[in-house]
């Protein structure tokens, strides 16, 4: 092969081109106008100008999370890298790939406070899931390759790689390594046999089992293998926030969400049943609630996940199986068919019947209103304009989980949004991320007046890059959960949740070039959606401002540091 | 209870903040903690001293391992060790108390390496325990510095952690 000699800065280029990256994410600055210079002579990937770095690693993450490639994101020195940490640390916290570049001041300036400069691998360390410092041009093609096959194998996750503005500038061969090879890193995959076995075993004899499904389902592409093993067993399955569209929520078996905002059979469910099969699951205190709790009733549990360390963390594993979930769950259906002959489908009836009872209980109820627009009722409409086929990507909090309750998701990767992290200003640079990586597809972003204003300024990015989504703000005047959570803990004390001096969101987007609807008439509701999605507004961005019950709060709710069964229900207040 | 855990690591910089990072972050104890390159100096050996339940420990193993930077991590405790740790202790060694420092000193098979009109500088090998148990057999007034290396372990016999 011959060999080329070329700038640090094409090697950085030409590395991202060898993984074929679709799309960077970025803002340039001091440290990295080398790259940009090499950006500019290159056509193979499109570069995304957002407005703000954090709204780059939100754009790049959601992009991974629609798609599940590995999303870039290309930001300066100092505060390009500063202001990209809320999104590295919220790509983090859900596990997804993703490769940041971010500048670093010249090598000899390094440690002399140099304009632009911080201790970018030091202030990212604790919320990646790896990074590394590059003082060497011949090692920038050598990492940027570990960097994606890390940040893409075993646990994903955002992989860091700092790039001094020198190293840039000189010039070296350039050859891309066709493989990694790391002594301290090799992810396992492929679960134990005897611990295949052993939960065969157990799921055969439950008489009161759940599967538990969260991320790692999404996130290792195993829809589908979930989807056969749990039909086959008939078994009753919930979902995380994270997991939502890891099972199809129309199916019969599916008992909705779990946890602090669950559904009233799913929580049940996983409290009274004898064993818990849990799928790419964390057992998170927004799930289980209080551990002891949780832990007070008797139930074997088995714990499929690629990462060792989240078995066992929060609550004691029977069966844990470490290995990729699709992989895994493959050989649990293997398993399974030959102890065909020992499965008995009576054994589960009077659960199932119990189920039932508790769904019967129809606990998401809400009562409509013709005067004031009920938020539930807009997302519901949503998903019927949309015939539940859109990617949805949504803020934090009281719309966040309306949208998980009220928008069933048949599909993975439909479903946008920072779970672990809870980051509020997610939502519109989600969308962008989603729009450009299926431009044809319906992608609306579900949102709260207050959280919309944390990233709004990606207005303007929308603009430059023709991307037609379709905000749905419930605009309720409050920070909703803030609110509830001080309505039913703090005696209705608002303390700062009441959001004044808001924009009119409807001239904000137009004054960016887009298209904005208030709607303040329950009976608009529909008709708006239907004009949104319309061809007639096809290719542009629509702000839907529905001014919306400053009152309603979101239920179930099971209180922080309760049992998942002491739920407060909206029949109970 | 208190483990010894032994691990290797990439020899790179920032690989023992990583360690010490993960340890804060997560509300993990570290009694002491060493490090130096090994014989392949492209590694280096970690001896961490902690205390926690059996669960914490675990996960405390595990978080060790999920470092990309760590290359093999071994509970020291899970089987037979030895532990060794160096202190430097000068003392007072006037007139009044100069033959007794030299007396207590032979009993724990410390050397004296330096000496002045008034200190003993002492050099003393042992584990932790035995380090403690010297300190507490002086006079409190006569110890006027101490410094510790911390733990440092090794299995018995065929227990080894090598890449």
């Amino acid at each position: 092969m011959k060999s080329e000699i070329i700038t640090g800065a094409e090697i950085v280029i030409r590395s991202l081109q060898e993984e074929n990256v679709e799309f960077v994410f970025g803002y340039p600055g001091g440290a990295v106008l080398n790259i940009y210079d090499a950006i500019f002579n290159q056509k193979k990937f499109k570069h995304v100008l957002v407005r703000h770095e954090q709204a780059a690693v939100h754009a790049a993450d959601a992009y991974s999370r629609a798609t599940g490639r590995v999303g870039v994101a290309l930001v300066t020195s100092g505060p390009g890298a500063t202001n990209a940490v809320t999104g590295i640390a919220t790509a983090h916290m859900d596990s997804i790939p993703m490769v940041i570049i971010s500048g670093q001041v010249p090598t000899h300036a390094i440690g002399q406070d140099a304009f632009q400069e911080c201790d970018t691998v030091g202030i990212t360390r604790p919320c990646v899931k790896h990074n590394f410092l590059v003082k060497d041009i011949n090692k920038i093609a050598s990492t940027i390759k570990k960097a994606f096959y890390i940040a893409s194998t075993g646990r994903p996750g955002p992989v860091l790689v700092d790039i001094p503005k020198d190293i840039t500038a000189e010039s070296a061969e350039f050859s891309y390594p066709k493989e990694v090879s790391m002594r301290s890193y090799s992810p396992v995959t492929k679960g134990h046999q005897g611990q295949i076995n052993k939960a065969i075993d157990l799921l055969l004899k439950a008489k009161r089992p759940v599967v538990y499904s969260g991320g790692g389902v999404v996130l290792g592409d195993a829809a589908q293998s979930l989807f056969k093993l749990v039909t086959e067993l008939n078994f009753p399955i919930t979902s995380t926030l994270m997991g939502l569209g890891g099972f199809p929520a129309s199916n019969k078996q599916f008992l909705g969400m779990l946890g602090m905002h669950g559904t009233y059979q799913a929580n049940m469910a996983m409290q009274e049943c004898d064993v818990l099969l849990a799928v790419g699951a964390r057992f998170d205190d927004r799930v289980i609630g209080n551990p002891d709790n949780f832990l007070s009733k008797p139930r074997k549990i088995i714990h499929i996940d690629i990462d060792p360390s989240s078995i066992s963390k929060r609550v004691q594993i029977d069966v844990p199986i470490v290995g990729d979930v699709k992989s895994v769950l493959d050989d649990l259906s293997g398993a399974l068919k030959s102890q065909q002959n020992n499965y008995d489908a009576k054994l589960i009836k009077p659960w199932l019947d119990q189920i039932q009872d508790w769904v019967s209980k129809d606990c998401l109820a809400f009562k409509d209103d013709t005067k004031v627009i009920k938020p539930q009722k807009v997302i519901q409409t949503l998903h019927k304009v949309t015939q539940g086929d859109a990617f949805i990507t949504s803020d934090v909090g009281q719309h966040q989980m309306w949208a998980a309750q009220f928008y069933p998701f048949d599909k993975p990767r439909r479903w946008i949004n920072s779970g672990g992290l809870g980051t509020m200003g997610v939502g519109l640079p989600y969308a962008m991320g989603c729009q450009l990586a299926f431009p044809d597809a319906q992608v609306a972003c579900i949102t709260g007046e207050a959280s919309i204003q944390m990233c709004i300024q990606e207005l303007s990015t929308c603009k430059q890059f023709h991307l037609p989504i379709k905000i749905v703000n419930l605009n309720n005047r409050y920070m909703g959960m803030v609110r509830q959570w001080q309505e039913f803990f703090y005696g209705n004390r608002y303390a700062e949740s009441y959001m004044d001096a808001l924009p009119d969101f409807v001239k904000l987007a137009e004054s960016y070039g887009h298209v904005g609807f208030k709607i303040e008439n329950p009976r608009d509701i529909e008709s708006v959606l239907k004009e949104a999605f319309s061809p007639k507004l096809k290719e542009r961005l629509v702000f839907l401002d529905f001014i919306t019950d400053q009152t309603e709060n979101v239920f179930p709710m099971v209180p922080n540091g309760k049992g998942l069964s002491e739920m407060i229900l909206a029949e109970d207040l | 209870m208190r483990h010894i855990i032994s691990l290797l690591m990439e020899n790179e910089s920032g690989a023992l903040s990583r360690v010490s990072g993960l340890f804060s972050a997560r509300g993990y104890n570290i009694e002491s903690l060493t490090v130096a390159p090994t014989e392949d100096d492209t590694l280096s050996r970690m001896t961490i001293v902690t205390t926690g339940s059996d669960e914490i420990i675990e996960q405390i193993i595990k978080q060790l391992n999920k470092l990309v930077d760590v290359v093999r991590v071994l509970d020291l405790n899970d089987g037979r060790h030895i532990e060794r740790e160096l202190m430097l202790v000068k003392v007072k060694a006037t007139e009044k108390y100069r033959d007794e420092m030299k007396r207590i000193s032979d009993i724990f098979r410390g050397r004296i390496i330096d000496v002045s009109d008034n200190t003993f500088t002492i050099e003393l090998t042992g584990s932790a325990s035995k380090l403690d148990a010297y300190l507490d057999s002086l006079d409190k007034e006569s110890i006027i510095e101490t410094v510790r290396t911390g733990a440092s372990g090794i299995g018995r016999g065929d227990r080894i952690l090598k890449v």
